[in-house]
C-alpha cells in the first residue's frame, strides 16, 4: 500500500515537472504553425530583404529588417550603459566594498530589476525624453536614446549581480598572490581576477542582451511605432515586441495575415533570444566544472 | 610622481569611479520616484481609488483595473503554485541523473530566459482561442502562471537545496518514507524559501504588461469582474493607455497609478526580504 502510494506520488510530481517541457513544445508549436501558414502567402526572401515593414498599410511590405535594426538599436544602447556601470559595480563591490556596504546594497540594487517595466517606460517618455532634448534640439519625443539608456539603468542589476557572484568565486589565492606581488587592488581585479571570471562575466551579459530584446513595455512607450531601418538614435523606431504590442491593440481578425505577422515577428524574437539563452547554460555549465 | 604611486593614485580613483556606478542607478530611482510623487500624490484620495474608468481625467478612478490585477494575481498564485513546488521537489528530491533530467534543468533554464511577450503569444493561441476562455481573467492568469513556472522552481530548489541532510537521515532513521520525510520534514524546513520565491515571482506578475496586452486584455472595461471568466483590465496595462494620451490630466493619472503600483510591488518585495531573513536564520 505504501509503495503504492510512493509511487502515486513520485509520477505525479514528475507529471509538474513535464509542464515546463510542454510549455516549451507548446510556444514552438505556436509559432511555428502560425509563423508556417505566414510564410505560405509571403516569401522567406523578401522577408529578410525587404527594407520595409508596412504590413498595417495598404502598400504591404512584410521586411523584417526595419524592425530587427529597431531592437538591435535599442539593445546595443542599452548595454553600451549597463555593461561599463554594471561591470564596475561588480567589480567594486566584490574587490574594494567592506562586507556591510555590499550587503546593504545587493538587494537595494535587484530593486531596479523589481520596478515593472511599464513604470520606465514613463520614465523615459515622461522625464529622460525632455531632458534630453535640452542637448539635442532635433531629438524626437520618442527615440530609441532615451528608451535604450532607461532599459540600460534596468538592466544593470542583471549584469552586476551575476559577474559579481563569477568574481567572488575567485579563489582567494590567486589575489594573494597577486597582492604579494604588490599589485594594487586595481591591477588585481583586472589583470588576475576578472580574466579568471571570464565566463561567469560573458555569461551575465549574454543574459542581459537577450533580457534587453525581448523587452516590450519601455520600447513600446518610449521609442516610438515606425518601424524603421536607420541607426539614428534621435528618430522613432518600431522593435519587435513593439510590433507585436501595436498589433494586440488593434482589431486584427483572428486568422488573417495582419495576425500571423505577430508570429512571424515572435518566432523572430524566440529564435534570437534561444540562441543566446542556450550559449550562456553552456558556458555556465563549463564554468561551473572548472570551479568545483 | 613615480609609478608607485601613479597605480595607487588609479586605485584610489576606481574606488570612488566603482562607488559612483553603485549609486547612480539608484540616485536616477530615487529622483524619478520623487518626481512621480510629485506629479502623483495629489492625485491620489480615496476616490482615485474607487472610481471606475472615465474619459475625463480628473474623474477616471483605478477601481477596475485595481480589481482586475487583484482577480490575477490571486488566481496565477493559486495556478502556478502547486505546479512549480511539486515540479522543483521532483527535481531536487526524486530526479536521477540521467538524460530526462538534464533536459528538464536545460529546459526551465532557457523558458527563464523567454521573453515575456512570447508567452503572450503562446496564452493569446492556447488559452484565447483553442480553449476558447476569450480574453478572460483565467487566461491572463495561466498565461501569467507560465511565465512564473520557472521562477518558482528554482526558488524551491535552492530552498530544499539549503536544508541540512541530517534532518532528512533522522527522518529515514525513523522509518518514514520518502514522501513522508519530504512532506514532514523537509517542505516545512524549506517553506520560508519557497514562500520568499512564490512572493517574488508574483510581484514580477503584477507588474507583468506585454502578455496581457497580447492575450487581448482591455485598456477599458467599465466594471472589476465579477468571475474569472469576466473581461479585465490590470494596473500597469491602464497606466500604459494613460501615458499613451496628449492630455497632462491623464498623465497625471498615470503618475498616481505608479504609485499604487510601486507601492503594491515594493510591499511584495518587503515582505519576500523579511521571510527570506527570518528563514535564514531559522536555518543556521
Amino acid at each position: 500500500m505504501r509503495k503504492i502510494r510512493e509511487f502515486v506520488i513520485e509520477k505525479s510530481l514528475l507529471s509538474s515537472a513535464l509542464v515546463t517541457i510542454a510549455v516549451t513544445v507548446g510556444i514552438i508549436l505556436v509559432l511555428a504553425i502560425e509563423a508556417f501558414s505566414f510564410f505560405k502567402e509571403v516569401s522567406i526572401f523578401d522577408f529578410f530583404t525587404d527594407t520595409e515593414w508596412t504590413p498595417l498599410f495598404t502598400k504591404k511590405h512584410y521586411g523584417i529588417l526595419p524592425l530587427l535594426s529597431g531592437t538591435l538599436l535599442t539593445t546595443f544602447i542599452a548595454i553600451s550603459v549597463a555593461l561599463p556601470i554594471g561591470l564596475s559595480i561588480s567589480i567594486y563591490l566584490s574587490e574594494y566594498a567592506p562586507r556591510s556596504f555590499r550587503k546593504t546594497i545587493k538587494p537595494l540594487l535587484e530593486l531596479l530589476a523589481a520596478v515593472p517595466s511599464v513604470v520606465y517606460g514613463f520614465f523615459a517618455l515622461v522625464v529622460v525624453t525632455p531632458y534630453l532634448q535640452q542637448f539635442i534640439p532635433n531629438l524626437s519625443g520618442f527615440n530609441s536614446l532615451s528608451a535604450g539608456i532607461v532599459m540600460g539603468i534596468m538592466i544593470i542589476p542583471f549584469v552586476s549581480s551575476l559577474s559579481e557572484d563569477a568574481l567572488f568565486a575567485v579563489p582567494k589565492a590567486l589575489r594573494e598572490a597577486s597582492y604579494g606581488m604588490g599589485a594594487t587592488r586595481l591591477q588585481t581585479a583586472f589583470k588576475v581576477v576578472v580574466p579568471a571570471a571570464s565566463s561567469g562575466i560573458i555569461v551575465s551579459i549574454i543574459l542581459a542582451i537577450s533580457r534587453a530584446i525581448g523587452e516590450t513595455m519601455i520600447v513600446a512607450i518610449a521609442a516610438g511605432q515606425q518601424p524603421r531601418l536607420t541607426l539614428d538614435p534621435t528618430v522613432p523606431v518600431e522593435t519587435i515586441t513593439a510590433y507585436i504590442v501595436q498589433v494586440s491593440l488593434g482589431d486584427v481578425q483572428h486568422g488573417s495575415l495582419e495576425y500571423r505577422t505577430i508570429f512571424a515577428a515572435g518566432i523572430t524574437l524566440f529564435v534570437f533570444t534561444f540562441l543566446l539563452n542556450t550559449l550562456s547554460f553552456r558556458i555556465r555549465k563549463k564554468y561551473r566544472q572548472k570551479y568545483e | 610622481m613615480n609609478s608607485i604611486q601613479k597605480n595607487r593614485l588609479k586605485d584610489q580613483l576606481f574606488k570612488f569611479w566603482g562607488i559612483g556606478c553603485t549609486l547612480i542607478g539608484l540616485v536616477l530611482l530615487v529622483i524619478f520616484i520623487g518626481g512621480i510623487l510629485i506629479d502623483g500624490l495629489s492625485r491620489i484620495d480615496w476616490a482615485f481609488i474607487t472610481d471606475l474608468p472615465s474619459r475625463k481625467a480628473e474623474k477616471s478612478g483605478i477601481w477596475t483595473p485595481l480589481m482586475g490585477s487583484v482577480w490575477v494575481l490571486i488566481l496565477t498564485a493559486i495556478i502556478s503554485f502547486p505546479i512549480s513546488v511539486a515540479a522543483g521537489v521532483y527535481l531536487e528530491e526524486y530526479a536521477k541523473k540521467n538524460r530526462l533530467s538534464a533536459l528538464l534543468e536545460i529546459n526551465i533554464s532557457n523558458l527563464a530566459g523567454v521573453p515575456s511577450i512570447i508567452y503572450g503569444l503562446l496564452g493569446l493561441e492556447v488559452f484565447v482561442r483553442i480553449m476558447d476562455l476569450g480574453a478572460s481573467v483565467l487566461a491572463g492568469a495561466l498565461t501569467l502562471s507560465l511565465l512564473i513556472l520557472p521562477i518558482i522552481i528554482v526558488a524551491t530548489r535552492e530552498a530544499i537545496k539549503a536544508v541540512p541532510s541530517s534532518i532528512r537521515d533522522a527522518s529515514y532513521a525513523l522509518g518514514a518514507s520518502k514522501w513522508q520525510t519530504i512532506w514532514n520534514q523537509v517542505l516545512p524546513a524549506s517553506s520560508g524559501g519557497i514562500l520568499t520565491g512564490v512572493i517574488l515571482a508574483l510581484s514580477r506578475a503584477v507588474g507583468e504588461t506585454a502578455p496581457l496586452i497580447v492575450i487581448g486584455a482591455l485598456a477599458y472595461v467599465p466594471f472589476a469582474p465579477q468571475g474569472p471568466l469576466d473581461q479585465f483590465s490590470v494596473l500597469p496595462i491602464q497606466i500604459f493607455n494613460w501615458i499613451s494620451r496628449p492630455q497632462q490630466g491623464f498623465i497625471d493619472n498615470a503618475a498616481a497609478a505608479i504609485i499604487i503600483l510601486l507601492l503594491i510591488t515594493f510591499i511584495m518585495n518587503g515582505i519576500a526580504v523579511y521571510f527570506r531573513n527570518k528563514w535564514q536564520k531559522k536555518l543556521q
